[in-house]
C-alpha cells in the first residue's frame, strides 16, 4: 500500500542530508546570519518582492530538503532537523504512542516515523541536541504559508497565546 | 516533588496519595443513545475500581462521547476520568469541553493525542490534531492554576481538575520515552496511563529510566493491562490497533492453548502480568481495559487479590437512578 499524502513525500538526496545534521545545523546558523542581514535591506528596496522571494525559496529550498509544509514558524533545529509538520498528527512535542514496532507511522505504514528519526538525528547533532526536550507552544496556524525566516527576523513565530506561559 | 499542600482533587487523587495500588478501568462507550448501556456496564466496573475512564472515539470508532459518559457517570455518583483526544477538537472546542466536564462534575481529565482516523470506521474524516497531548496538558493546566483560557482572557471560576496523561513504553523510540514523560509531568501531567503491558520486562526497563530521572516521585504511573480473549482477538490487537505490542512469547501460549480455553489463559496472562508489575518500584496501579468484557475485567481484578476497592461505588444511588430513568424522570434523583 502506498499513501498519496504530502507528508510521505521525499526528494533524492534529502534523506542523506538530514541523517547528517551536524551540516544542517551549521547551514541553519549561516543562513540564519545572511537572511538577517541581507532581508531588512531588501525590504526597504522593494518588501513586496523581498516578501515573495523568500516565500519562493523556502518552498522550494527547504521543500526539497525537509518536505517543509510552510507551517511558518520553523523548530527544525529543535526536533533534528526532520520536519514535524511532516506527521501525519501534527504533533510538536515526539512521538504519539501508535508508532508500529518497527519504527514506522501509525499512519503512513511505509514511511519511517518523523519522530523516530527526529530523536536519532538530534543525538548526532552538536550545537542543538537538547532542544528536543524544551515543550513547543501550539502552533499559530495563522502563520500557514508565511515565510519562516521572515516570521523569525520579525520575531512573531516565537509569540505564544497569552494564556499559554506562567510569565505572559 | 509532588505538591502535597494543596488538598486532593478528586477521588482517584485521594486514593493514589493515600499510596493504596489504585485499579482503573475502562468503561466501553456504547454504539446507543440510552442511558442504561452506559450504567449497565459501570455498574460492574465500579465495584472493582477506583474510578471509571471514559473513552473518546476509542480506535477512532465513533461511539457515545466521553463527555456524554462522564456527565452520566458522575450524575450517578460514580469516579469518572475524562478522555481528551485531539483527533476530533481544535482548541477552542477543547477548553469549552474541559469547562462543560468540569461543570458537571468531573474531577480527573486524561490528556491524550488519540489513535488517528486511518485506524478507524470513518476513515474519510478530517483529523484535526490543533494541539498534541502535552500542549492540552499545559492548557488544562493554565485553565486551572492561572484561571485562564488560552487567550488570556479570565474564568469566573478555574475548572478543578487532576490531570492525566498517556503513554506508551511499548512504542519506539524506546530511549526517548522516559524523557517524553518527563515533559509531560513539566507541562502538568499528575498521573499516567500506559499501552497495554505484556511485556513485563521492556516495562521494567522503561521504569529504570523513570526511576533515574525521580519521575516516580513526581507523577503516579498506572501500567495499563487487559485479559486477551482468544488467539485471534490477541492477533486483531498486535495487528491492527495502533499502539499495541504483543511480544511472541504471549502469542504462542494463547496458540497453544485449546480454543476453548484461551479465554482462561488470556485472563491467568493478565494476572501475572498484574502481579509482576506491582513488584516495580513506582508503578501506583493498574489500568484494565478490555473491549466489551467487563465480567472479565472484574474476574482479573479479584483474582488478582485487588478487592476490596474503598470508596464502593453508591450502589443504591445507581439503582436509583437506573430505576428513574427508565422511567424517564432523572430529575428527581437530581433534585432529591
Ligand atoms: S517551517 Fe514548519 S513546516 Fe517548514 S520545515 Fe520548518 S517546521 Fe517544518
Amino acid at each position: 500500500m502506498v499513501t498519496h499524502m504530502k507528508e510521505a513525500r521525499r526528494m533524492p538526496g534529502a534523506e542523506w542530508l538530514k541523517n547528517h545534521p551536524r551540516w544542517l545545523e551549521r547551514a541553519y546558523l549561516f543562513s540564519k546570519r545572511i537572511i538577517m542581514k541581507a532581508y531588512p535591506v531588501m525590504k526597504r528596496i522593494h518588501p513586496r518582492f523581498a516578501n515573495w522571494l523568500m516565500v519562493r525559496s523556502e518552498e522550494v529550498l527547504k521543500g526539497w530538503v525537509f518536505n517543509c509544509q510552510m507551517c511558518g514558524q520553523c523548530i527544525l533545529h529543535s526536533t533534528g532537523m526532520t520536519c514535524p509538520m511532516n506527521c501525519p498528527k501534527n504533533l510538536r512535542n515526539g512521538p504519539c504512542g501508535g508508532v508500529r514496532p518497527n519504527g514506522h507511522c501509525e499512519v503512513i505504514p511505509e514511511m519511517p516515523c518523523v519522530w523516530v528519526q527526529a530523536w536519532e538525528r538530534s543525538r548526532t547533532m552538536l550545537i542543538f541536541a537538547d532542544d528536543i526536550k524544551v515543550i513547543q507552544p501550539p502552533v499559530n496556524r495563522t502563520l500557514q504559508n508565511e515565510s519562516a525566516w521572515v516570521t523569525m527576523i520579525e520575531g512573531r513565530d516565537v509569540q505564544t497565546p497569552k494564556g499559554w506561559g506562567w510569565d505572559a | 516533588m509532588r505538591d502535597l499542600t494543596t488538598p486532593p482533587r478528586s477521588r482517584l487523587e485521594r486514593v493514589l496519595r493515600s499510596g493504596r495500588f489504585a485499579v482503573t478501568a475502562e468503561l466501553d462507550a456504547p454504539d446507543s443513545a440510552d442511558p442504561n448501556d452506559v450504567y449497565q456496564n459501570a455498574l460492574v466496573l465500579a465495584e472493582v475500581c477506583d474510578a471509571i475512564n471514559a473513552t473518546d472515539g476509542a480506535g477512532a470508532n465513533c461511539h457515545m462521547s466521553s463527555m456524554g459518559c462522564c456527565a452520566l457517570l458522575t450524575r450517578a455518583g460514580y469516579e469518572a476520568v475524562l478522555q481528551m483526544g485531539c483527533r476530533d477538537r481544535n482548541r477552542i472546542a477543547i477548553q469549552g469541553d474541559l469547562l462543560g466536564a468540569a461543570a458537571m462534575g468531573v474531577r480527573n481529565v486524561l490528556c491524550l493525542t488519540g489513535d488517528d482516523v486511518s485506524a478507524g470506521d470513518q476513515p474519510e474524516a478530517k483529523r484535526v490534531f490543533d494541539l498534541d497531548s502535552i500542549q492540552l496538558l499545559q492548557v488544562a493546566r493554565m485553565m486551572r492554576d492561572r484561571g485562564v483560557l488560552l487567550s488570556g482572557r479570565k474564568l469566573r471560576t478555574p475548572p478543578q481538575f487532576f490531570l492525566g496523561a498517556v503513554e506508551n513504553p511499548f512504542a519506539p523510540p524506546f530511549d526517548w520515552r522516559p524523557l517524553r514523560l518527563e515533559k509531560k509531568v513539566k507541562a502538568g501531567a499528575e498521573f499516567i496511563q500506559t499501552q497495554y503491558c505484556f511485556d513485563v520486562p521492556r516495562l521494567q526497563q522503561f521504569m529504570r529510566r523513570v526511576r533515574d530521572l525521580g519521575l516516580h516521585e513526581r507523577v503516579y504511573i498506572l501500567v495499563g493491562v487487559g485479559p486477551i480473549r482468544s488467539y485471534k482477538a490477541a492477533e486483531f490487537m498486535r495487528d491492527r490497533v495502533p499502539g499495541v505490542w504483543i511480544p511472541d512469547a504471549v502469542m504462542q501460549r494463547m496458540a497453544k492453548t485449546p480454543k476453548l480455553q484461551q479465554a482462561e489463559e488470556g485472563k491467568r496472562i493478565c494476572i501475572e502480568i498484574i502481579q509482576q508489575v506491582r513488584e516495580i518500584e513506582g508503578v501506583a496501579g493498574i489500568h484494565v481495559m478490555a473491549y466489551r468484557q467487563e465480567e472479565a475485567v472484574a474476574e482479573v481484578i479479584q483474582r488478582a487479590g485487588l478487592l476490596p476497592r474503598r470508596p464502593r461505588s453508591h450502589g443504591d444511588r445507581i439503582n436509583q437512578v437506573i430505576q428513574t430513568t427508565r422511567t424517564d424522570s432523572v430529575r428527581c434523583v437530581l433534585s432529591s
